[in-house]
């Protein structure tokens, strides 16, 4: 907690790091820094919402959510790069409107949650794309397939004890032995996410 | 050649025959084994073969009647009895309804499904749903008459192979033999001496 405090602070009188951030966004370093100033741990609050969207050939497709999750991130005010998240959602847990499609997804089908009731994502790089957005790659393990997945993760909110993310992403979902129903239902699931940290 | 001028029926009678026969066959036997198996994965791809080959069974069960109107059928073989004439003619004729409407009922279930899962024929085309209003009583009563029709037919199936068989093994008559690409036994049959029962 401390270190996080000093290392904050060392950042904010950086001359270099403040002029670098300047240069890169050609933005005051006030405006530019604003990942930067919510340096620290965060839990990730239950609140968040995980919501996904498949699309079908003509149709709606299918739109659901995750309500059980859980993680924690750490945002490094001196070098955004270093920050890192691991993140883990419980399948179980999936709503998608329609009881069957529930148990399907639940179903050895897809998620297979008896098997396999965790899908994890560990980052593995964060790179600054703009003042308030970073894209996460990582791994993404499912079905006890892991494979690289990239976020996209743009800063909503930045409170003194808490910090708000829109994440948003796409995973192939053949690639972890979900791809039952394509080509009807699309191979690309869609994740809109809203994620909320409180500081740890 | 393919018209149904002879006694026999012609070669395109004969193919939609057999076609049709083996499709509608296989899809009663599909349709019960995809309902029961646990694997759901699998359910749902055999549930989508299911669903291609059946509107297959609708398309060529509607170019089959149009061909009965084109080409008509040849005449029922003079050795049966009026009452075996009569119900030959009953069932034939709701088999003939069970390739329209069993299809059609699937069809309908798949359109009154809350699940609303689109229809791609092998996989390839788009068909769409019929136009119902999508509910689960809908969807229930469209998925009782279907599997109702189904199994209903099935024992039509049963009674029009039985007729089939025993006419060709018990009675060594024509009346299998003209719906296959053989001759018939009996050679007068070939030149039209039936001719003037059409
Ligand atoms: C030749 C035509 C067809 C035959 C003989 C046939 C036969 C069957 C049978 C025996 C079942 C199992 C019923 C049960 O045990 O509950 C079944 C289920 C089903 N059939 Fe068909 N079917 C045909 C065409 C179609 C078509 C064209 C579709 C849709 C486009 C379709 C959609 C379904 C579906 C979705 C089910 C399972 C769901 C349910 O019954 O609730 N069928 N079919």
């Amino acid at each position: 907690m401390t270190g996080e405090y000093i290392r904050k602070a060392r950042s904010l009188v950086k001359p270099s790091f403040l002029g670098a951030l300047a240069l890169l966004g050609g933005l005051s370093p006030a405006a530019a820094d604003a990942l930067a100033q919510g340096a620290g741990s965060y839990r990730i609050a239950p609140n968040s919402s995980i919501r996904f969207h498949v699309g079908q050939v003509a149709g709606a497709g299918i739109n659901g959510s995750f309500g059980s999750f859980g993680g924690s991130f750490a945002i490094n005010g001196n070098d955004v790069s270093k920050s890192s998240v691991a993140f883990t959602l419980y399948p179980k847990s999936v709503r998608a409107g329609e009881p069957r499609v529930e148990d399907f997804l639940r179903s050895n089908a897809v998620f297979d949650v008896a098997e396999h009731p965790q899908i994890t994502f560990r980052s593995t790089s964060v790179r600054r794309i703009g003042p308030n957005e970073a894209a996460i790659s990582g791994v993404l393990t499912a079905r006890g397939r892991s494979g690289p997945a990239k976020f996209d993760a743009r800063l909503r909110q930045l409170g003194s004890r808490s910090i708000s993310f829109h994440v948003t992403g796409s995973i192939y979902r053949t690639a972890y032995g979900m791809g039952v129903g394509a080509p009807i239902y699309s191979n690309v699931v869609q994740f809109d996410m809203v994620l909320n940290g409180t500081r740890r | 050649m393919s018209r149904n001028r002879d006694v026999s029926f012609g070669l395109t009678a004969i193919l939609l025959h057999w076609t049709i026969a083996a499709l509608f066959l296989g899809e009663l036997v599909l349709g019960f084994w995809m309902t029961r198996v646990k694997d759901m994965a699998l359910q749902f791809e055999l549930i989508q073969w299911h669903k291609s080959f059946g509107l297959l069974v609708l398309v060529l069960a509607v170019l089959r009647i149009l061909w009965r109107i084109v080409a008509g059928r040849p005449p029922a073989l003079p050795t049966l009895s009026r009452l075996e004439r009569a119900s030959a003619a009953t069932v034939q004729a709701l088999l003939l309804a069970a390739t329209i409407l069993v299809p059609l009922a699937g069809w309908a279930l798949v359109s009154a499904s809350t699940l609303r899962i689109p229809t791609l024929l092998f996989g390839q085309v788009l068909i769409p749903h019929l136009p119902l209003i999508p509910s689960g009583h809908a969807e229930a009563f469209w998925s009782r008459g279907h599997a109702l029709l189904a199994y209903g037919s099935a024992v039509l199936v049963l009674a029009h192979t039985a007729a089939a068989l025993g006419h060709h093994f018990l009675l060594r008559d024509d009346v299998l033999r003209r719906i296959l690409p053989l001759p018939t036994r009996d050679p007068l049959a070939r030149v039209g001496d039936y001719g003037e029962q059409r």
